[in-house]
């Protein structure tokens, strides 16, 4: 009996994630031997991935969790950059402290995951609908604030922005100096959210009843689930990572403007995906969203080391991924059908 | 059972990868240093490919930095992105290329991954648009057009076309359609023009709008300014040429003609693209004043200027030069500099790269 709970375990979302892991180790040691003399190999290469897409990691985790429970964000690339043209104007224009900002930018993503979680949730709106208003809305929210781009020069943002942390390891170059691989801290707080929202995932009431929703919402009514309450939960903690998110992608960009993390919703949906998210709800982990990030963070930079292909073949492999992903969910649900009929 | 015996293979298949890097990547590391044969390398971040300028910009880089003339170039196209270029250089630094050369989305937002390039030691060259940073020394030069200069030129050669025509002293009302406020392009352009009606007495700014550099804007824009102001107009001065198209446009739908003679309207424009100097030579566009793409060969001297261990200078102009349809007007001469003033023939549109 215990061996056969631990082995259906393996079946579905485990799996998944494997697969998800097994592909970025491939792809990323492929990219290390076949451009070690680009530099593929360093270690810095490979914090890169981080420090570039920390912002993303956290937007990804907030993607995740309406996903589990059946519903979608597609607000989040406006909220980015809502929070960035919020902070940078807050703090240039009104000369507002670095701490503000970041409370700021909080507020606001929480502010959207609230009013998005009770139309979804309260007035039962299609998740789709009620974020894509939301989309709009803070695009439009942003050019309203300011068309132009702002500037952030507030000095301790700027620390924050430039505080590297080296690392106890790293690389010669080719002057021979030597070269300590570094973060920023903005990969720190990335990581702490993806252990923080696996732990939570894992071992809370209100972690086990997300996927409880997601896998039949029905059923999840029937054991007794305060669905609502839960669903709204997740909207408002997905809108705080994705204010978190956003400050995190403006710690990386320092700049506030319009067109700024355009598609970055897209990116998130996929990365979850690829991470073994299942789009009808029930399944998925942020590790998982965290290597789907990551994959898609490697196919870039492997496009970019070539030097010769065109940048637009990021997407197409990411397409070709996403279909593969996709089908093999497929595949996994089509099994296990067949295994509850015998 | 079976999905039991998939999971092994791929545990198997990824153990297989890993055992191969541990003797891969040593025998690569030691052909690794030979393998960067004399060549320089240059990274490259552009903007994206968003018009005819862009890709020209972009075919002059890949021109000039060729495996023929001792380069490699290492190509990104940020697809509009700020943060996809910033990925790139990051990128580009953990390749230890001799240089980086960027094109910036944005103005704003480099002093982060500008700082992790000087700390490496790589000269940054910047191209096209300025950018603004806390401390100038985070790029080594700038490269790009004089936006001003081309204002002036257009400006003083309106001024020497109308002398020798004979309407010197004649009131002369101008409309200006402007490009996306706030561009540098825009407001170069602006003020080169705005400069030259103060100095004229007898020049009459009657409209300043943006037609937000859009054949569409463009015509909107000289639609309404036909009704406001009836027959007075004679100047439009079309801060690109995708403006100039739209404004023509306009002005032949409501019955008034384009061209050189005393009822026609005078259309000025900016950056001299195929199809834009294809209407100057029918006459249609007066006056094309350049905005030049072609970069490469200005970059390649700075660079060469760096490999020899000069200090070059830290902003540098593209040479620009000014087309027109008639031939009244030889060279213009803008702060006691002289510009000539080529006429447009067939051979001149043949021979441009955009």
């Amino acid at each position: 009996m215990e061996k056969k709970k631990s082995k259906k375990k393996i079946n579905s979302s485990t799996f998944l994630l494997m697969i998800t892991i097994a592909l970025f180790a491939v792809m990323y040691i492929a990219g290390m031997i076949i451009f070690n003399d680009k530099g593929f190999a360093k270690p810095q290469m490979f914090m890169n991935l981080f420090i570039s897409n920390a912002g993303l990691i956290v937007i990804g985790c907030g993607m995740t969790l309406v996903m589990i429970t059946g519903g979608i964000d597609i607000s989040v690339g406006s909220v980015t950059a809502l929070v960035c043209m919020s902070a940078a104007y807050a703090m240039e224009n009104k000369g507002m402290s670095a701490v503000a900002a970041v409370v700021i930018s909080l507020l606001i993503g929480t502010l959207f995951g609230i009013v998005q979680g009770y139309l979804v949730t309260y007035l039962e709106i299609q998740p789709f609908i009620v974020t894509l208003a939301g989309m709009f809305f803070g695009r439009g929210l942003t050019a309203v604030i300011s068309t132009d781009m702002i500037a952030i020069q507030n000095k301790t943002f700027l620390k924050w922005a430039n505080y590297r942390i080296n690392l106890p390891f790293g690389t010669y170059n080719r002057r021979g100096i030597f070269i300590p691989a570094y973060i920023y801290p903005t990969v720190i707080i990335a990581l702490a959210v993806v252990i923080l929202i696996t732990i939570m995932l894992k071992f809370t009431k209100f972690g086990r009843s997300l996927y409880a929703i997601g896998g039949n919402q029905q059923s999840a009514v029937m054991m007794g689930l305060n669905v609502k309450r839960t669903k709204m939960k997740a909207y408002v903690l997905d809108g705080f990572l994705a204010g978190l998110g956003g400050f995190l992608f403006c710690l990386n960009s320092c700049a506030g403007f319009v067109e700024q993390a355009k598609g970055l919703e897209m990116d998130a949906i996929a990365s979850a995906v690829i991470g073994g998210t299942l789009l009808s709800g029930g399944v998925g982990t942020v590790i998982g969203t965290l290597f789907g990030v990551l994959i898609n963070g490697t196919i870039s930079s492997l496009i970019t080391t070539q030097g010769t292909l065109s940048s637009w073949w990021v997407r197409i492999t990411l397409s070709a991924l996403l279909c593969f992903f996709i089908v093999l969910q497929a595949v996994i649900a089509a099994v296990k059908r067949k295994k509850k009929k015998k | 059972m079976r999905i039991k015996k998939i999971l092994c293979s791929a545990l198997l298949v990824s153990c297989m990868v890993f055992a191969m890097t541990a003797c891969g990547s040593k025998k690569a590391a030691q052909t690794g240093s030979d393998a960067k044969s004399g060549n320089i390398t240059v990274g490259f971040s552009q903007v994206g490919a968003e018009s005819d300028w862009r890709t020209a910009n972009s075919t002059s880089m890949k021109e000039t930095f060729s495996e023929k003339n001792g380069y490699t170039l290492i190509f990104d196209d940020a697809q509009q992105k700020q943060e996809n270029q910033i990925k790139a250089i990051r990128n580009f630094i953990q390749q230890e290329v001799d240089y980086i050369v960027l094109a910036p989305v944005t103005e704003t937002g480099w002093d982060t991954v500008l700082k992790e390039a000087k700390d490496a030691g790589i000269p940054v060259i910047i191209v096209d648009r300025m950018v603004k940073v806390s401390d100038e020394s985070l790029y080594t030069a700038w490269v790009g057009s004089n936006f001003e200069l081309e204002g002036k030129k257009a400006a003083a050669w309106l001024k020497a076309y109308l002398d020798k025509t004979g309407r010197g002293d004649e009131q002369i009302n101008i409309v200006d359609i402007q490009g996306t406020i706030g561009a540098s392009a825009q407001i170069g352009r602006t003020k080169g023009l705005e400069d030259a009606c103060k100095e004229n007495k007898n020049w009459n700014l009657l409209a300043e709008e943006t037609g937000e550099f859009t054949q569409s804007k463009g015509q909107e824009v000289m639609e309404s300014l036909l009704k406001k102001h009836k027959d007075d107009i004679d100047v439009v001065y079309c801060e690109n040429d995708n403006e100039a198209f739209g404004a023509i446009d306009a002005i032949t739908a409501a019955g008034k003609t384009v061209g050189t003679g005393k009822d026609d309207i005078l259309v000025m424009s900016f950056d001299s693209t195929k199809t834009g100097l294809t209407d100057v030579k029918d006459g249609k566009i007066i006056l094309d004043t350049e905005c030049n793409p072609l970069h490469g060969p200005r970059v390649e001297e700075i660079i060469k200027a760096l490999e020899a261990g000069e200090t070059p200078e830290k902003q540098q102009y593209v040479d620009e030069e000014i087309f027109a349809a008639v031939e009244d007007v030889d060279s213009v001469k803008v702060e006691d500099q002289d510009y000539s003033v080529t006429v447009v023939t067939d051979d001149v549109i043949k021979g441009r790269a955009y």
